[in-house]
């Protein structure tokens, strides 16, 4: 037995497309706003939430024959409290900088809807090694959409990528070309996050609602 | 005319369904409906057709904005020559500014109704008539010296997010043209606001007389310089800096009288937005202090200052964002003029409120329009109830 099957493959690969949790689901926005403006930041708020979500389904879907049901909550909580601690020490210790940049925004992935949600909906009755996998799969889906509204705001509101002049070193600038200054106000990253929701339901004909 | 129709008749077989140019049907009838009325006939039931189509009641409104575009023309070439001290003759004055504004109009249509067509294609629609409108009012919103990329950029950005994404024309919540604005003000301040850019050639800074002060009556009102302010008069004829077209009331008015005179604009909001305006204005007279000089400034000259006139006769009587009932107009035109003033004086981050309150009040129109008709609905429900 290979170490995925088709069905494991598919928790992987349908939160990136099909069962995006941003843009499909609708979950997580207040972070995908808020961290969005430089591309630094955003990638190391996914890996933030990847390890976070990764481990917590782990965990939980370990413990999920042990938890009474009527306080799963609390208990979810405490996992996912102690994860992110964990996650906000080290980037203290490793990556000041972006910590600082990050501020509340690591502490506040306890309230990030996606993991709750995987929690309930995937680990309390799953296996460890597809929780693993369905963690992994979410947090990248999160991940993908969080790095290019990053990518697109950072480039076309500040010109730079990664902290990298892309547009002075083009000479863009020198032609006239201005940064956008909407770009970096939080409103942008809203229609950014709705024009990739367009897109993406324009091309995926089983998304589109009646 | 005989001619051209019959050139139009010639054609169109390419264009119907099975013809060379299939594809191209929306574009066509874009073309044909331009050139003539259509002959559409309606089958079930019985219907009269007014005339008045929409492309008709569009081409009435560009027809009202001509006086304050022609009167923009003129005054980007007299401020201008004021400004380098130099001295033009009418024409003179009206060519500069011609040559100026021209390529901001031909950018804004161009890169509107570019986008317009192509969303009709992918979406089989006709291509709807609304973009002719923005797509005069963005150039006369603008300062003269703005990028025309940035115009395309705006113009693109608020036809695609402020229209197309809710479905076209009459689906829009918030005013296009005031979305390209709204759009340029907050992603290019530097070209929006200050003192340099209402001026043709005044932020390059050459040739400039010295001493000589670009900052619009608003801003000088908003940073205290009472004394600055030009005389009742210039605000009324407009010959003051500022946008494009919006500096003279007169012309402005003149846009008004015909709307109302063909029936296309609302005279209940266009008359409930002044009345707003000169509440607010009336009420912050009545708070104004030593300290303060701008609240004490005479209602009746706000309505005369900045985009006031402009916003409430062009924008905020758009027929698909405002309100639709026609109480639900009072309140809406009411509380537009009221919120201006507010932004205006209150707010010093924004010398102009205008832009901020009507598209704020868009988003209202909806909900004002629904509690006028439950109201409406709960009375005549209680009136069956006595009946019976």
């Amino acid at each position: 037995m290979s170490l995925f099957s088709s069905k494991d493959l598919k928790l992987l690969t349908n939160p990136l497309n099909v069962d995006n949790p941003i843009t499909v689901q609708v979950l997580g926005i207040c972070s995908a706003l808020a961290v969005t403006v430089k591309v630094e930041p955003a990638v190391v708020m996914s890996l933030s939430v990847l390890a976070v979500l990764a481990f917590a389904n782990v965990i939980i879907s370990l413990l999920r024959n042990t938890i009474p049901n009527r306080i799963r909550i609390i208990v979810q909580l405490v996992v996912i409290a102690s994860l992110v601690i964990l996650v906000d020490q080290v980037l203290k210790a490793f990556l000041y900088d972006v910590s600082k940049q990050l501020s509340v925004f690591v502490g506040l992935i306890i309230t990030n809807c996606i993991i709750m949600g995987r929690l309930e909906a995937f680990a309390l009755g799953n296996k460890p090694w597809p929780s693993f996998l369905d963690g992994v799969g979410n947090a990248a889906g999160y991940g993908v959409i969080l790095i290019l509204v990053a990518f697109l705001r950072e480039l076309l509101g500040s010109g730079t990528v990664w902290e990298y002049p892309v547009f002075e070193k083009l000479g863009i600038y020198s032609i006239g070309y201005e940064n956008n200054g909407l770009m970096i106000l939080p409103p942008m990253a809203l229609i950014v996050v709705g024009i990739i929701i367009w897109v993406q339901r324009s091309r995926t004909r089983e998304l589109i609602e009646d | 005319m005989n001619g051209l129709r019959k050139l139009v008749d010639n054609i169109k077989p390419n264009f119907e369904k099975g013809g060379k140019f299939e594809k191209l049907h929306s574009t066509f009838e874009a073309f044909e409906t331009f050139l003539f009325v259509p002959n559409k006939v309606t089958f079930k039931g019985s219907h009269i057709r007014d005339n008045m189509d929409m492309k008709r009641a569009m081409s009435v409104v560009v027809m009202a904005l001509i006086p304050a575009l022609l009167f923009g023309m003129w005054n980007t070439g007299y401020q201008h020559a004021l400004s380098t001290g130099q001295e033009y003759t009418l024409m003179e004055a009206f060519w500069f500014g011609f040559l100026k504004i021209l390529p901001i109009i031909i950018v804004s249509y161009v890169a509107g109704l570019g986008v317009e067509f192509i969303f009709a294609q992918i979406r089989h629609h006709e291509v709807n008539e609304g973009f002719l409108v923005s797509g005069m009012l963005i150039p006369l919103i603008v300062p003269v010296d703005v990028p025309l990329w940035m115009v395309a950029v705006a113009t693109i950005f608020a036809v695609v997010i402020g229209k197309e994404v809710f479905g076209g024309t009459g689906m829009n919540i918030v005013n296009p043209a005031l979305t390209a604005r709204a759009f340029l003000f907050f992603a290019y301040p530097s070209h929006m606001s200050g003192d340099k850019v209402w001026i043709e050639g005044m932020a390059g800074g050459e040739g400039i007389v010295d001493g000589f002060s670009g900052a619009t009556p608003l801003a000088n009102a908003a940073s205290g310089l009472m004394d600055k302010l030009p005389s009742t008069w210039d605000m009324f004829l407009g010959i003051i800096p500022g946008s494009i077209g919006e500096t003279s009331t007169l012309a402005i008015l003149l846009g008004a009288i015909f709307l109302l005179y063909t029936g296309v604009g609302s005279w209940k909001i266009m008359l409930s937005f002044f009345a707003g305006g000169l509440a607010m204005g009336l009420i912050l007279n009545g708070f104004a202090t030593d300290t303060n000089p701008y609240m004490a400034l005479p209602a009746y000259q706000h309505l005369l200052l900045g985009g006031f006139a402009f916003g409430g006769i062009f924008m905020a009587t758009d027929p698909v964002t405002a309100a639709q009932t026609e109480r639900g107009k009072w309140i809406y035109g009411f509380l537009t003029g009221f919120i201006a003033i507010l932004v205006r004086v209150l707010n010093p981050a924004y010398p102009e409120g205008v832009m901020l309150a009507i598209l704020l009040m868009n988003v209202f129109a909806p909900l004002i329009d629904y509690y006028i008709i439950q109201g409406n609905i709960k009375r005549r429900l209680k009136r069956a109830k006595v009946a019976a």
